[in-house]
């Protein structure tokens, strides 16, 4: 954030998920004022920024602040999201705001969680291009058509916002990939230059690993990209079920 | 067990050591490209980066990849692409670096798009390219060029998150959000490793490796208005600076002309390649009186330079008339969406405008580092002798944007930086595997050697008085902001000097009030702050000793180029703060040199 410049000062109750498991200390909220400007619209990792000011020993994660590297996924009043792209004006409510960390992870300490399951779930897909086409040192063709098809699945920022918000995946982290992973397999299947899409929905097949969604489509409705897991997972159960005619 | 906390200082004796071939600091672009070279090659390699790779700041990168694949043109040929850059670069781009970059850019990219990079297509099926600034067809005669590779205007992520899933693929072994602190030099100036710690647990190792890359990435965080991530702090230069190690054409900082005004964030300079203008506060496309060939497409350092001068001559936007207007909504709905989805998205929320409907406030922003760690083709790091000879660092290389091999010279094109990392930190792992396979010497380091790395953190982890990170922080990027920006003049300049020594003695007593070991961000703010402050001072003296005017350098003193004493890199040591010159490679090894000419567009 660049410092703000203004005038006008308006007061706002922040309240943030503190917990450090080294101290042994339970987690609690801690509750701060801090100054924010009434003449223009922040985004809430500002707040946590002047938040930070006054306790710089406050922990998230951040990095480019501007929704495309997925690290400042968090609940903010009761939804998540990424805390750079989510201005104020859409989320306080009655001058408050409550920051708390991703649902369903391992908190490693305040705001940040552990992803390692979550990253897991994702390295299960083969999240990588499989061709066995020669390579020729060119560029494999596709048509502007199949092109088109990878779009709404690509853009994935692994932010977790969905798949911490989806109550299959807080049931059956072991067993259900969740919806950012299975966005990710059929990001793979729908490439026209993949030659691995039997293999990759022999993968999917069990009973678990795609049809624990029950569609319920949080996922959907948190997705700051604004991505769409619920039809990709329908779309690999069509899949699946055509071939099992 | 070595944890940092507590109050207490580290020590060689009760440092564990991890032990690889080779590691490469960070998992941005070149660090990637590094690592999928070795650990295709089998060597036990480990690439550590403080965040989750696919969080790094390559994945920010918009507009696209600058390569003649022929894909727009079949006539392109990778000679005019030399071209454009060695006058980019306003000559001082080293054109053996250049030479090679262009020669093997087309391979790369077609082994990128193999990997599954989702590249726009066109209508033929090939990978799509759209027009850049400052590039031409025919040397510079045949007209504007269109030779940047594009997947929308999301190319750096794409890339990312390709190179990352490569990676899986193979295997590489990451360390992932683990922070590099300081590198291990031994008695004969080999590197032989780094200091690093976990940023979970907190604890320390000695990451003891016979190959080290630094692909850490730019330092736009120096200013205080900038296009760059939060992460964005200069480790590996600031790291190299520490170990008494020379940096390059410092001074060389690139202001991109369309970073969103009051928010920083950039919108490509593919928004101008699609057909946007620039205008001022009357309306008038402006660029038509700097460059009257190139216009919106001329380099970067002109088109900064020019909206400027409409700002200072009172033509600027807004209410403060502090910024210009980039214009789009002629190019329809339709086109927005489909090229230049992200940038509509980020204008939305960063400036409160539909670009399909109203111009988007922008401003000249401080956005990549021409200069850093000097290499040669092969990414071998190279420091200067006390008689202004090279000599190699053994064990040490750079790649990327934290490196200086010298495509940029003195402007960078758009769409080289991409380019660079992916062929650079390729030819980085081809030498190491190399070097393997030949049989590589390294002395182990004395306890003394370990200690002198630690000297830095230990001065965090104890200190006990003294000012926080983020308010001395704020003051460097303050100063560098109005001192060091697109215009530079000396008493500014040497005002600015002197308030960076002030903030210095400050950072040297800067106070961690935090001592707790678990993902301690304050502890890793206060180390990034030491590393700004390094960048910092190289890039103001620097400025100031180069008395001339080239590339993105432009003094309001000396306003024009002179070839005579400055066709040269700058160096500067951290020990005396003082500047040298070095050569400017003109010797490529297929085609004849470029030769300086007057520069316009
Ligand atoms: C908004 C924006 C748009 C851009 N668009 C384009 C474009 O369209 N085309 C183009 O060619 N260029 C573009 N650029 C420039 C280009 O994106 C960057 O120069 C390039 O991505 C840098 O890549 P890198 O591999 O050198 O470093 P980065 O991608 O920044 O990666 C640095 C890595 O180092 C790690 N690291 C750093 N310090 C430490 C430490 N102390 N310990 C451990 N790890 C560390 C980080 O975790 C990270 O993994 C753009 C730049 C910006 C800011
Ligand atoms: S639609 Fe499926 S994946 Fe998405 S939240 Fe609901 S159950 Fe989870
Ligand atoms: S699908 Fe959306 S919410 Fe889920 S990880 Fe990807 S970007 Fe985040």
């Amino acid at each position: 954030m660049n410092s703000i410049a203004t005038e006008q000062i308006s007061t706002l109750k922040i309240s943030i998920y503190r917990y450090d498991p080294d101290t042994g200390n339970k987690p609690f909220m801690q509750e701060m004022d801090i100054d924010i400007p009434s003449d223009k619209d922040i985004m809430v990792l500002d707040a946590l920024h002047l938040a930070k000011e006054q306790d710089p020993s406050i922990s998230f994660r951040r990095s480019c602040r501007e929704g495309v590297c997925g690290s400042d996924g968090m609940n903010i009043n009761g939804k998540n999201g990424l805390g750079c792209i989510t201005p104020l004006s859409e989320v306080v409510k009655k001058n408050k705001l409550e920051i708390r960390p991703l649902p369903g992870l391992p908190v490693v300490k305040d705001l940040i969680v552990d992803m390692t399951q979550f990253v897991d779930q994702y390295k299960k897909i083969r999240p990588y291009l499989i061709s066995d086409k020669e390579d020729n040192g060119k560029e494999i063709p596709q048509t502007v058509e199949d092109r088109d098809k990878l779009d709404g699945l690509y853009e994935c920022i692994l932010c977790g916002c969905c798949s911490t918000a989806c109550p299959s995946f807080w049931w059956n982290p072991d067993k259900f990939l969740g919806p950012a992973a299975l966005l990710q397999a059929y990001r793979f299947i729908s490439d026209s230059r993949d030659t691995a899409r039997e293999e990759r929905l022999d993968q999917l097949e069990d009973a678990f690993s795609v049809f624990r969604c029950h569609g319920i489509m949080n996922c959907v409705s948190v997705c700051p990209k604004g991505l769409n897991p619920t039809k990709a997972i329908n779309e690999i159960k069509k899949m699946l079920v055509k071939r099992a005619l | 067990m070595a944890m940092n906390g507590n109050g207490k200082a580290l020590d060689a004796n009760s440092l564990p050591v991890k032990e690889y071939d080779g590691i490469i600091i960070g998992g941005g672009g070149s660090g990637l490209m590094s690592s999928l070279q070795l650990a295709q090659s089998g060597m036990n390699t480990a690439v550590i980066s403080k965040v989750f790779p696919t969080r790094s700041h390559t994945v920010s990168a918009q507009g696209g990849i600058t390569c003649a694949i022929a894909s727009a043109d079949p006539n392109d040929d990778w000679r005019w692409h030399m071209y454009d850059t060695v006058k980019g670069s306003d000559f001082i781009g080293d054109q053996d670096s250049i030479e090679y970059m262009c020669q093997e850019g087309p391979a790369t990219v077609f082994e990128l798009e193999n990997m599954g990079l989702p590249f726009s297509r066109t209508e033929e099926g090939k990978i799509y390219q759209r027009a850049f600034g400052g590039q031409s067809k025919d040397y510079g005669k045949g007209g504007q060029a269109e030779r940047t590779c594009a997947a929308a205007d999301r190319t750096g992520h794409a890339l990312l998150h390709t190179l990352y899933q490569a990676n899986v693929k193979a295997g590489t072994n990451f360390l992932s959000e683990w922070f590099a602190v300081d590198l291990v030099l031994n008695s004969e100036n080999q590197a032989t490793g780094v200091i690093a710690f976990e940023i979970e647990s907190g604890e320390a190792y000695f990451l003891k490796a016979k190959a080290t890359v630094l692909a850490t990435g730019g330092a736009g965080r120096i200013y205080k208005s900038t296009t760059n991530a939060l992460i964005n702090t200069g480790d590996g230069t600031g790291m190299a600076l520490r170990a008494g190690l020379a940096v390059q054409d410092m001074e060389m900082w690139q202001f991109h002309p369309t970073g969103i005004h009051g928010a920083g964030t950039l919108v490509t300079e593919g928004c101008r390649g699609e057909g946007g203008y620039l205008i001022n506060k009357d309306g008038e496309r402006f660029m038509e009186r700097y460059a009257p060939n190139a216009k919106d497409l001329a380099s970067r350092d002109v088109v900064a330079r020019s909206m400027m001068l409409e700002i200072i001559e009172g033509r600027g936007c807004g209410p403060e008339a502090d910024h210009c207007f980039l214009k789009l909504d002629h190019l329809g709905a339709d086109l927005l969406h489909k090229r230049l989805p992200g940038i509509t998205e980020l204008s939305k929320t960063f400036a409160g405008i539909d670009p399909a409907e109203h111009p988007i406030p922008v401003v000249p922003t401080c956005h990549y580092a021409m200069g850093g760690i000097p290499t040669n083709v092969n990414g071998q790091v190279i420091t200067q002798k006390a008689d202004g000879s090279d000599s190699l660092v053994e064990g040490l290389y750079a790649a990327g944007e934290a490196a200086c091999v010298s495509v940029h010279g003195g402007n960078r094109l758009g769409g080289n930086s991409l380019l660079d990392l992916v062929v650079f930190g390729r030819s980085a792992g081809l030498h190491i595997e190399e070097s393997f396979k030949q049989g590589i010497d390294i002395k182990d380091p004395s306890k003394e050697d370990i200690n002198k790395a630690l000297r830095n953190i230990n001065r965090v982890n104890i200190s006990s008085d003294g000012e926080n990170a983020s308010v001395i922080k704020k003051d460097l990027q303050e100063i560098m902001q109005t001192s060091f920006g697109v215009f530079r003049r000396e008493d500014n300049m040497e005002s600015g000097i002197k308030v960076i020594e002030e903030i210095r003695a400050r950072a040297e007593s800067l106070h961690l009030a935090d001592k707790s070991s678990r993902f301690n961000t304050a502890r890793i703010e206060a180390l990034e702050l030491l590393n700004l402050l390094e960048v910092a001072e190289a890039t103001a003296i620097s400025a100031n000793e180069r008395k001339e005017s080239r590339g993105a350098h432009s003094r309001d003193d000396f306003p024009d180029r002179d070839d005579e004493n400055w066709l040269k890199h700058s160096i500067y040591f951290k020990g005396n703060k003082e500047i040298s010159k070095r050569d400017v490679n003109f010797r490529p090894k297929i085609v004849q040199a470029f030769q300086p000419f007057a520069r316009t567009y």
